[in-house]
């Protein structure tokens, strides 16, 4: 088992070694004339405005919310994937069992417009005072 | 007893502690977040050395992958992150000190008190077929209660980013601009 995880630990340093030679090379060979357009953000050719460190929409943290409560069933269901050939239809039941309740929870949320992303737009209390 | 082993223990410990120093100290953020990335990796590789092979794989899934993007927007969504010079303020350094020693004392007695006995010969064998075993036969109903227990986030997590209902009290949220 631990020899498999040396391959990983190999991967890793080979692959941090490998981009640390490929940035130090090109940095000596490079002609180095910074310009402040050349310094600039990058931003697909517009010039870009203001700070990239604004406040984010609060939909990013749920959405991130309910990406991690399926990382947790993905955990859970290695063990799972890993003896399912030997235990056959049980642990296929099981598992399906498992996964349809959380499946439930996923349409209850979609049926709900809970991942619309617009929805707040046309929901907010404010909006419908406005109407 | 000194093999390739202890000297990966060593880097593992040094990146893990080292990096979490940096989670505590940077005054900016984001940088701590990043440093909290490391810190969970050196946990990850602390638990291969274990043999806790599954743990170590869970550790990679969740935590760097699901905990710290929870926490990167965590970050995103505070209101003073242009502030970036308070975001990490050092408070009651006295205090903290007295409870971060006696954690010490405690650990430190914990770790040389003769409940730990010390494996000489350490088997490093697979261990996720075994708890898939255990969890399909044994651990069935907790394994299907933890699905419960998801929903149960999941609907939390939903409930949350509702709009504001009049008659449902909430704590003052401040609107994003």
């Amino acid at each position: 088992m631990l020899v498999d995880f040396a391959t990983v630990l190999v991967f890793i340093v080979l692959g941090a070694v490998t981009v640390a030679l490929m940035l130090g090379i090109s940095r000596l060979l490079r002609p180095r004339n910074p310009t402040p357009v050349k310094l600039d953000t990058y931003e697909c050719g517009e010039i870009p405005i203001g700070s990239a460190w604004v406040q984010f929409n609060i939909r990013f943290y749920v959405v991130a919310l309910i990406f991690l409560i399926f990382d947790v069933e993905v955990a859970l269901l290695y063990p799972w994937a890993v003896v399912f050939k030997k235990l056959g239809l049980l642990a296929f039941v099981e598992a399906f069992i498992f996964i349809v309740i959380l499946l439930a929870g996923l349409a209850y949320l979609w049926k709900e417009g809970d991942l619309d992303w617009v929805r707040t737009l046309q929901e907010t209390p404010a909006a419908k005072e406005g109407k | 007893m000194t093999g390739p082993a202890d000297v990966i223990f060593y880097v593992l410990a040094a990146l893990t502690v080292g990096s979490a120093i940096f989670v505590a100290t940077l005054p900016n953020i984001i940088y701590a977040a990043v440093a909290l990335l490391f810190t969970f990796c050196g946990v990850a590789g602390l638990y291969v050395l274990v043999s806790a092979d599954f743990l170590a794989a869970t550790q990679v899934l969740v935590y760097v992958g699901g905990i710290l993007v929870l926490i990167m927007f965590a970050v995103f969504l505070s209101n003073r992150i242009s502030s970036v010079k308070l975001s990490n303020p050092v408070h009651f350094r006295l205090p903290a000190a007295a409870i971060c020693l006696t954690l010490f004392g405690v650990l430190a007695y914990t770790a040389i008190s003769p409940a730990f006995v010390l494996k000489q010969e350490i088997t490093y064998q697979p261990t996720t077929a075994r708890i898939g075993e255990l969890l399909m036969t044994r651990y069935l109903l907790p394994f299907e209660v933890a699905s419960v227990l998801l929903l149960a986030a999941l609907i939390g997590a939903a409930l949350l980013s509702r709009p504001d209902r009049p008659d449902i009290p909430r704590p003052d949220m401040e609107e994003p601009k």
